[in-house]
């Protein structure tokens, strides 16, 4: 059955598209700072959004996707290491079977618990990540992590290209993209469904017969899945992994972005990315280098928590969910 | 029989008096951060910034003064105002709302705290003197008399709260707002004041053990995230809101990690009490000593 466009689709429809040629102009136009600047705007927003399918949709608060995050860094970083020449969709491939891994230990104990308990317990479990891989120096680097060549976008017998900060962006935005369209069908589709159901009333949706906990389970994996994504791209984009990504300020500002830009949007979350990188920007450029600019970003953080807890994309939720 | 034979029996009691020392203080911290809980339904995840903060407040005072009662009291104090401050002015607007909005709140403030202290006192750790400077030989070592101080003055102050909380005036407003907040309102206990109150005193906590720690490893601005990790671990294995529960947790978990310094080396042993935790939300996701409801 064909569906007609309604004339909400056809105006969400004409922004994606606008939007979307804004960002496949962007690298071009841009200098080579803020075209590097916005491909990592963009995958922070991607680790944002992976984290909003559990903040906005199902109502648990995750601050432990820096060990999502980290493990999908870190299994690129394995491929791109051990494999000769280095191939783009094996990083790919181990950087989510590391998320997967990670996800699953943490999805499996962390799910027992709810609110509260669920966001502290997931932040303790990214720690034991964070020990493992800063303590395990022979495997890992220690501290001062891994560093490996780009690897070259290929698809057998038919490109076989360097990488420039230009196609890495329009990649990195392939991919950024297909991961909005999917999480936005996931959130849409009955299984999104249910997850609303458990925000709202987590009691009632068990007593309608839905086995809570294994939702929450897939849910965690879905975002666990989709945050290793954002690792990998991070370590392709860098050329390097190190601790300090699974560290727990990775899993704050995710918190953040999410917070900042509206919780429960998808696109919120990349906006609160972009917003909180610019900031930083801006306030290293007019103070300098030294300056504690997370103390000014933590006095609008609250302030946004108080006076606009729906964020800077909240009055369109509704709307986008649609 | 090999294992007993070479069992290092000095060394492991050695870590018994380290392991309840370190038990004491964390059960200082937890206790403070578990009554915000219990209390406020708040999770106040700048708890380990205001145990920092307390540090630094202690060491400046000392080197000023020299004293170091005096500094245990005016960190206390310090910071019982600025817990009462942030609470005001952050906490109090959320009153109503979902939960999780205190734990973001708590965590904005945990950022600025932070960044405030590395802005401030820069990023090397701060020394403090020992202010009692007696040993005792326990084997081989010199062992310092202030550590079993320290394990002391922390029991006393939980006690001393304890004992705050059964008879005090304060200390029964406190537990019927915890019972019910509606009614404790109705009766004229000013109950926006006890919240103020309470964060204020579990921040006052949570500072004193942060004096009472800085002698043993320093102060730096970082130290925060470990102690409300740890604290954190404490309560939910203690079980939320039980005071009692927090003070064994913390004590069986210091222990836990001392013994396990004798064979690892000290950043991995913190995998043990993260260990504890995942056993416990195995086999008793309510902590091992909540009150049952």
């Amino acid at each position: 059955m064909t569906r007609h466009m309604t004339r909400h689709d056809k105006i969400y429809w004409a922004g994606f598209a606008v939007v979307m040629a804004i960002l496949i102009v962007a690298p071009l136009v841009l200098p080579e700072f803020w075209r590097r600047f916005l491909t990592e705007v963009l995958i922070w927003g991607l680790l944002a959004m992976s984290s909003d399918l559990l903040i906005g949709y199902t109502g648990m608060i995750s601050f432990g996707h820096s060990a999502f995050f980290g493990l999908g860094m870190y299994g690129a970083a394995a491929a791109l290491l051990l494999v000769s020449p280095p191939n783009l969709w094996l990083a790919i491939g181990l950087g989510l079977v590391g998320a997967a891994a990670a996800a699953l230990f943490v999805a499996y104990f962390s799910t027992r618990l709810r609110d509260i308990y669920f966001a502290i317990s997931t932040l303790i479990f990214s720690q034991i990540f964070y020990v493992i891989i800063f303590t395990w120096t022979s495997l890992t680097g220690g501290e001062n992590g891994l560093i490996f060549s780009r690897p070259h976008f290929s698809i057998p017998f038919l490109v076989d290209a360097r990488f420039t900060t230009t196609t890495l962006h329009w990649f990195v935005l392939a991919v950024v993209t297909a991961s909005y369209l999917i999480l936005r069908r996931i959130t849409q589709s009955p299984f999104g469904m249910v997850l609303q159901s458990i925000r709202e009333n987590e009691a009632r949706t068990r007593a309608i017969g839905f086995s809570v906990q294994h939702y929450k389970i897939v849910a965690v994996m879905l975002s666990g899945l989709f945050a290793g994504l954002a690792g990998v791209l991070y370590g392709i984009q860098n050329e390097f992994v190190a601790p300090n990504f699974v560290y727990f300020i990775t899993s704050g500002d995710t918190v953040i972005f999410n917070v900042m830009g509206g919780i429960g949007t998808l696109v919120g979350p990349i906006l609160g990315a972009g917003f909180f990188q610019l900031l930083h920007e801006l306030m290293s450029r007019v103070f300098g280098d030294q300056f504690p600019y997370l103390i000014p970003l933590g006095f609008i953080f609250i302030a946004m928590i108080i006076f606009l807890p729906q964020g800077l994309l909240g009055f369109a939720r509704r709307w986008l969910n649609k | 029989m090999q294992f007993f034979h070479n069992f290092p029996l000095d060394l492991f009691i050695i870590q018994t008096v380290n392991g309840i020392v370190a038990g004491m203080i964390l059960a200082l911290v937890a206790s403070g951060l578990t009554l915000i809980f219990g209390i406020m339904d708040v999770v106040n995840f700048a708890h380990g910034e205001l145990f920092m903060l307390g540090a630094y407040v202690g060491v400046i005072v000392i080197a000023y003064t020299g004293n170091f009662w005096l500094a245990l009291v005016v960190a206390a104090i310090t910071i019982a105002i600025l817990g009462a401050a942030i609470q005001i002015v952050t906490l109090r607007p959320l009153i109503g709302r979902d939960p999780l909005n205190t734990i973001l709140v708590t965590f904005g403030i945990s950022l600025i705290l932070q960044n405030y202290a590395l802005w401030q006192f820069g990023p090397v750790a701060r020394r403090m003197p020992d202010p009692i400077t007696g040993h005792f030989i326990l084997f081989y070592l010199d062992y310092p008399w202030y550590r079993m101080v320290i394990a002391g003055l922390s029991g006393a102050i939980i006690g001393g709260f304890y004992l705050f909380l059964k008879y005090a005036k304060f200390g029964v407003w406190i537990r019927a707002t915890t019972q019910d907040r509606v009614m404790a309102q109705a009766m004229g206990i000013p109950v926006p004041w006890v919240l103020t109150g309470v964060f204020a005193l579990g921040a006052a906590m949570a500072a004193a053990s942060g004096v009472l720690f800085a002698p043993l490893a320093g102060v730096d601005f970082s130290m925060g995230l470990d102690w409300v990790l740890k604290a954190f671990i404490v309560v939910v294995v203690g079980g939320m809101g039980s005071l009692g529960g927090s003070v064994v947790a913390a004590i069986f978990i210091s222990l836990l990690e001392s013994y396990a310094a004798i064979w690892l080396d000290p950043s991995q042993a913190v995998i043990v009490s993260f260990v504890v935790l995942i056993l416990t939300l195995l086999f008793k996701p309510t902590g091992l000593f909540a009150a049952p409801k």
